[in-house]
């Protein structure tokens, strides 16, 4: 018997041991097995056998020194620049405060070359910038295959949304029957949809999206892939994107512009380009596909004439051969949460968001800017309307194990400083992704689940200089 | 037996105008569902491009043409010759083949052609028949509507056609329907409602605009005055021309409504207001349908107002379905097109607080004819300042909605001082004519003005 957590059909909540749905008698027996997870946090003991769980210590492959196209790696000392903390301040320059620095990150790269960010230190900003001592490899606690050598090509398919419901009797009233506009024939209550809420689980990644509590429809979307380099050693990728809601169509905006970036990453980084450009690349062509859903039905356009083209925000990571790369455009964030708690976390994204550039501008401080009506604004996304695309990417070269929380502002609205979400994310997050993502999506139901909510969790592997050849 | 596969009768299509979102609370929702029917042929096209009909495969249709023969025709003569004249041309419009008789009325009902309780065909040598027996009406007697409308059903239900057929009539009177009751009238336009569409139109100013409204309501026609007896030709040309461009008769909107759902109205509100809610027929669990008459090549918008149970934020329901029917040999019914009306409850103020444009004019446009026939019934009751308040606001929605015909009919009947403003004056003097034009028309709408 699966251990659901919730009905697939409605999502009412489940008891250990319910055979059908207590809200609309789904039959829980239809349902196919899931990987054994709870979105509360219970614990629910991984399946043996899992490569999270089996024990054996993993091989990372070592940052190359140079890349595919011979040059070297981007740089990776944690104070060759400063990367932000949560307030927009500077992590590593001095100590933290809440007035903006002077020069607020502002990555600027039109030339199709990536920007290149230092390690934002998620290490404990050693003075010297040396790269500390090696932190603990969490025992067995890598989620990548343990066979590093030769990883079976891990490309992996759209995300797999719930099953379809096989009665169609309606969640709300529980008695008529589903009309083939996904309404009841009897009360009219919108049945639940595929994109309500969607989980996938690949070896080393996890995302999960969810409606929220207070929109009537998902226009999130994620992709997850993980790729292999030329090398052979695996790349994850994960990609979250927001529909911008006072555009026409967001869902489908967020949807192509989610799975454009991932197709441009599966082609892209098999063949050796550097993660970093890939990602810049990526984003390019998500900003095309959503881009090109403009032009689409001229008819709708019409009707509607005062719409705006349908838009999404975009945030993406990479963790591959010993880099973690961002990029993104918008106001959906990732952060990096070691595994070991004693280390400090961080933001690695900057909003592109009215607040932020307030207080980049210094203009305001974060607590005025964030208490405006316009706090949430976006200053930039994907989309036919936007005046210039702006990717942002950033490389990283973490010195620890850690795992990257890719998600939409309806998960950081509930936890928007990198302590708060440090806090929300599990402490095995890196051995149980899906859990965690599990868990932070319920940390934002619990908030009031005002927004969309979508999570990926992707684990980072430290491997010390050395034990890969050891 | 019309057959509906057939690519003269038209397509239908529903879409549905709204704004679906609603606050925390919220209940009311609004939407407009423009309903077009294409594809049957251009209206008239029977008649304009006869060779696209070959024998036998032109829509079956019958029509009968009700003429008044009172004896205030004869005052002036030139009602009567216009009358006649009209006849003949509106017999000219008929396309051949389709059934057609001429009925005389006065306070009793007289077939004038062909007579002995049948409809003629169409045809070179039938047309010329009956305008030979037009000759042979004469002005004399009362008026009793109720009594000529009787015949046409008889004479209509008699034709051998196809149910599903269009059956239509026009009627021509120019005085009150002063023999028999108005309850007689009233039993009768229920008896004949959905058995036929009719046409009414009032010649000269002796009539009574809401008798004349009346039988166009309830028998789902136009209606229209025609002071001019000089122009009565050109109108029965142009009514009998749109009457054999229908193709599709007895159309229903059935409207579909979840538990608990209520409907506050459904009107038609373009191309003129017509209050459809009290005409409900049950048709199944939670659905009825609305009666609209026959179709040709022709779009109308309809306004659909439902109150829904209140639900969370973020819960969507489908508060009404919208369908388009006509009635089947077998008893069934078949479902031409459908359009869905949603409620989706939000938080965002900026959604639910917007009103959807469409709904916004119907709204308007409806009010505008309220308006004009409170407006009108306050002046003659004398109640001038009355009169002056509702006039006035009828200027301003007629101005504002760019509803120009009406705007032109109104200035006949005040000056307007300032349009946006609705500042009017009622006119010392006005016309007759103009003031029963303004009260006919009042129901006519415009469309949303292009963006």
């Amino acid at each position: 018997m699966p251990q659901l957590s919730a009905c697939p059909s409605c999502e009412e909540p489940l008891e250990s041991g319910d055979l059908f749905c207590g809200a609309c008698g789904y039959d829980l027996s239809a349902v196919p097995a899931r990987p054994a997870t709870s979105p509360n946090g219970s614990a629910v003991p991984a399946p043996n056998g899992s490569a999270a769980a089996s024990g054996q210590p993993s091989e990372w492959p070592v940052a190359p020194e140079v890349d595919s196209s011979d040059t070297p790696a981007p740089t990776h000392l944690p104070t060759d620049l400063p990367g932000t903390d949560s307030r927009g301040t500077q992590l590593g320059a001095g100590p933290r405060s809440s007035e903006p620095g002077p020069q607020p990150p502002q990555p600027g790269p039109r030339s199709g070359e990536p920007d290149e960010y230092a390690l934002p230190a998620p290490g404990a900003m050693p003075e010297g910038g040396a790269v500390p001592e090696a932190a603990p490899v969490p025992d067995g606690a890598t989620a990548v295959p343990t066979d590093g050598a030769e990883p079976a090509d891990p490309r992996t398919h759209a995300p797999d949304p719930a099953p379809p419901a096989g009665t169609k009797l309606c969640v709300a009233c529980r008695s008529g029957r589903v009309d083939p506009d996904g309404y009841c024939e009897n009360c009219g209550h919108a049945q639940p949809r595929e994109r309500d809420h969607m989980e996938e689980e690949l070896d080393a990644v996890a995302a999960v999206s969810d409606r929220g509590l207070r929109h009537h429809r998902n226009e999130d979307a994620f992709a997850i892939s993980a790729a292999a380099l030329p090398d052979g050693s695996p790349a994850v990728v994960a990609i979250v994107c927001d529909g911008v809601s006072s555009a026409t169509r967001p869902d489908e905006a967020s949807l192509a512009a989610s799975r454009a970036a991932n197709e441009s990453l599966q082609g892209s980084l098999p063949r050796g380009t550097h993660p970093q450009q890939a990602m810049h690349e990526a984003i390019l062509s998500a900003a095309e596909a959503v881009n090109s859903l403009a032009t689409e039905p001229a008819s709708a356009r019409e009707h509607s004439p005062h719409q705006n083209a349908p838009a999404c925000t975009l945030v993406g990571t990479i963790v591959a051969g010993g880099l973690l790369v961002v990029g993104w455009v918008g106001d959906s964030r990732a952060y990096w949460i070691p595994d070991d708690r004693s280390g400090p976390a961080a933001r690695l994204t900057e909003d592109d968001s009215w607040a932020a550039q307030m207080v980049a501008a210094g203009l305001m401080n974060e607590a005025e800017a964030y208490a405006d009506d316009r706090a949430h604004a976006i200053t930039g996304w994907l989309g036919a309307d936007a005046y210039e695309l702006e990717p942002h990417t950033a490389s990283f070269k973490p010195d620890r194990a850690g795992v990257v929380v890719v998600c939409t502002d309806g998960l950081w609205n509930y936890a928007e400083a990198v302590e708060d979400m440090a806090r929300a994310v599990p402490a095995d997050a890196a051995e149980r992704p899906l859990h965690s993502a599990q868990v932070l999506v319920g940390h934002a139901l619990d908030g009031g689940g005002h927004d969309n909510v979508t999570v990926a969790v992707v684990p980072f592997p430290y491997a010390p200089q050395g034990a890969g050849s050891a | 037996m019309a057959n509906f596969s057939k690519s003269n009768v038209p397509q239908f299509s529903v879409d549905v105008y709204q704004n679906e979102f609603l606050p925390e609370g919220g209940r009311e929702v609004n939407a407009i569902a423009t309903v077009t029917s294409t594809g049957g042929g251009t209206v008239g096209s029977a008649v304009s491009a006869p060779h696209l009909y070959s024998a036998g495969q032109s829509p079956d249709a019958a029509v009968a043409i009700m003429v008044d023969c009172s004896g205030s025709m004869e005052y002036p003569p030139t009602k009567m010759r216009g009358a006649r004249d009209a006849t003949a041309a509106a017999i000219d419009a008929v396309r051949d083949g389709v059934r057609f008789a001429v009925i005389g009325g006065t306070h009793i009902a007289k077939e004038v052609y062909p007579g002995n309780g049948r409809l003629a065909v169409a045809g070179p040598e039938t047309r010329e028949q009956a305008k030979q027996a037009l000759r042979r009406l004469s002005a004399g007697g009362g008026t009793a509507i109720g009594t000529w409308l009787r015949l046409a059903d008889r004479l209509l239900a008699s034709a051998d056609i196809a149910p599903s057929a269009v059956r239509h009539g026009i009627l021509l009177t120019d005085g009150r329907n002063e023999h028999e009751s108005p309850e007689d009238l009233r039993t009768a336009l229920d008896s004949c409602a959905g058995r036929f569409t009719c046409d009414a139109r009032g010649v000269g100013t002796d009539w009574e605009v809401k008798e004349v409204t009346a039988i166009a309501s309830a028998l789902l026609g136009t209606a229209d005055i025609v002071a001019d007896p000089a122009g009565l030709a050109a109108d029965f040309t142009h009514m009998m021309e749109t009457a054999m461009g229908k193709e599709v008769a007895d159309v229903g909107l059935r409207l579909w409504t979840p538990v608990g759902v209520e409907i506050k109205f459904v009107k038609q509100v373009a191309p003129t207001v017509e209050e459809l809610t009290g005409r409900r027929t049950e048709a199944g669990p939670r659905a009825g349908d609305y009666p609209t008459g026959s179709w040709g090549d022709e779009s109308r918008d309809y306004h659909i107002c439902v109150r829904v149970p209140s639900a969370a934020i973020g819960q969507e329901m489908l508060a009404a379905r919208v369908s388009l029917i006509v009635p089947q040999g077998d008893g069934g019914t078949q479902t031409l097109a459908q359009g869905l009306v949603r409620a989706v409850w939000t938080d965002d103020m900026a959604a639910s607080t917007s009103i959807n444009p469409q709904v916004a004019h119907y709204t308007g446009q409806a009010e505008l004819a309220q308006v004009i026939q409170q407006g009108l019934d306050a002046r003659k009751s004398g109640d001038l300042d009355g009169a002056t308040a509702k006039l006035g606001r009828a200027v301003q929605l007629a101005a504002a909605s760019g509803n120009a015909d009406t705007a032109k009919l109104l200035s006949k009947v005040v000056d307007v001082v300032d349009a946006a403003e609705g500042t009017v004056r009622l006119k010392a003097k006005v016309a007759e004519a103009d003031e029963m034009t303004l009260e006919t028309r009042s129901t006519k709408t415009v469309r949303v003005k292009k963006q």
